[in-house]
């Protein structure tokens, strides 16, 4: 039997430490997410939460450790990357053209916001334009840092809805975060378990 | 992949075009250095008085003289609010090099100042008392030495993008860095002096070789 999909995408960290400045956040950090997978990263904040999930994606190097991945990432965190003087669709439009992937699949309700300028949104508004522009870009592994950052209860779920779409699809999803999740079959690791 | 690379990469061009010719809230674009160094022309004569030989013999380096700083107004800008934003980060997981889009701002930069700077060359050349010889040594000189501006500007800013004060640090370290540049280009317009442009292209090029590599590894650096 051939699969359906593409072979899936896949991501693993094997032993990884961290350190920021002359401090290890934490060390002996290990797991493998096959497609579908999702992990919470949980702990207070300043346990290294936000660093791991730029280890994942390469944009920090790990103090030990390796991390295997197979499949694009897609980075969601606190700064949503759009021209702060574009209206919405103007600042979606350039990472499409980037991306070219298409229309995105979730819906964050941004059809009203579209010809407002980015800088006019409210926090709130920002953060789901933030998810919205990384859910278009077509990646197979979804990293997002504090996602329900900003969000009220019905986007909150909206966001949670999206990241399990994108799972049954077959992507994975990394989610740093000190609130608790809502989301199926979730695997948890806490930072705190891997202080030096 | 080269395709696909190719095709964010003109993406990119196109934005950093549009945002440092146009500018965005609260900062001036392409105007502020043009306005910058056609002020210098203008206040230069009232400055020494109008004697039209004094003025044409001092003339040439004091257009120099206004690129140069002409070049150092929009540092802050260059590289500065894109890694505030995070588009450095999102382009890296996208697998662009920080090299390449360096390079990209680098030709943005020289398109939205260096440009400009040749085409009001001619008015401030008229406002100096400058004949048609030495204008033809000055555009020369601007088309071959405002790239390598762009460079080191493009540098400058990745260097000091993230640091407190670091557009009043970024200002005095261009000068020493670009006083090259000043030589050779305000030397070529001396009487004997057109071996100048020469020395002038080859800072230039210079400038252009290392700055995607030193502004690129700036900007990782920058993310420890």
């Amino acid at each position: 039997m051939q699969p359906a999909r593409p072979a899936g995408p896949r991501l693993a960290a094997y032993d990884i430490a961290c350190l920021r400045g002359d401090r290890i956040l934490f060390r002996g950090l290990s797991f493998e997410l096959a497609p579908g997978e999702a992990l919470h990263l949980a702990g207070p904040n300043g346990i290294g939460k936000s660093s791991l999930i730029r280890i994942l994606c390469g944009l920090l190097r790990p103090y030990h450790g390796h991390v295997e991945a197979d499949g694009g990432f897609a980075l969601s965190d606190e700064r949503p990357a759009l021209d702060m003087h574009l209206p919405l669709a103007d600042a979606l439009a350039f990472w499409q053209r980037i991306d070219q992937a298409g229309e995105a699949r979730a819906d964050f309700g941004l059809e009203d916001l579209l010809d407002v300028p980015v800088r006019y949104l409210s926090t709130g508004q920002r953060k789901r334009a933030g998810l919205a522009r990384m859910a278009a870009t077509g990646a197979r592994i979804w990293l997002l840092d504090e996602p329900l950052n900003g969000l009220d209860t019905h986007w909150g779920a909206a966001a949670q809805a999206a990241i399990e779409a994108h799972r049954a699809m077959g992507g994975i999803a990394v989610i740093a975060s000190h609130q608790p999740l809502g989301l199926s079959n979730l695997r948890t690791i806490s930072l705190l378990e891997h202080l030096p | 992949m080269i395709g696909r690379f190719g095709t964010m990469l003109w993406a990119v061009f196109r934005r950093d075009l549009s945002l440092l010719l146009r500018g965005s809230v609260g900062r001036g674009g392409a105007v502020l250095p043009l306005l910058f160094f056609m002020a210098v022309a203008m206040l230069y004569p009232f400055a020494v008085g109008p004697d039209a030989r004094l003025l044409a013999r001092t003339g040439a380096g004091v257009i120099w003289v206004a690129a140069l700083l002409a070049a150092i107004l929009p540092l802050d800008r260059l590289i500065e609010p894109d890694l505030e934003a995070g588009f450095f980060d999102q382009w890296a997981l996208r697998g662009l090099a920080e090299e390449a889009l360096v390079l990209v701002r680098i030709v943005a930069h020289w398109l939205s100042f260096g440009v400009p700077l040749m085409l009001a060359a001619p008015i401030s050349a008229g406002l100096l008392s400058l004949d048609a010889a030495q204008l033809r040594t000055i555009e020369i000189g601007l088309a071959v030495g405002t790239p390598g501006l762009a460079a080191i500007g493009v540098t400058i800013a990745a260097l000091t993008a993230g640091l407190r004060a670091g557009s009043a640090l970024g200002g005095l370290l261009a000068i020493p860095l670009t006083v090259p540049l000043l030589i050779f280009g305000a030397g070529s317009l001396q009487p004997g002096g057109e071996g100048g442009l020469i020395l002038l292209a080859a800072s230039s090029v210079a400038a252009l070789a290392i700055a995607p590599f030193a502004a690129g590894g700036a900007i990782r650096a920058g993310r420890e």
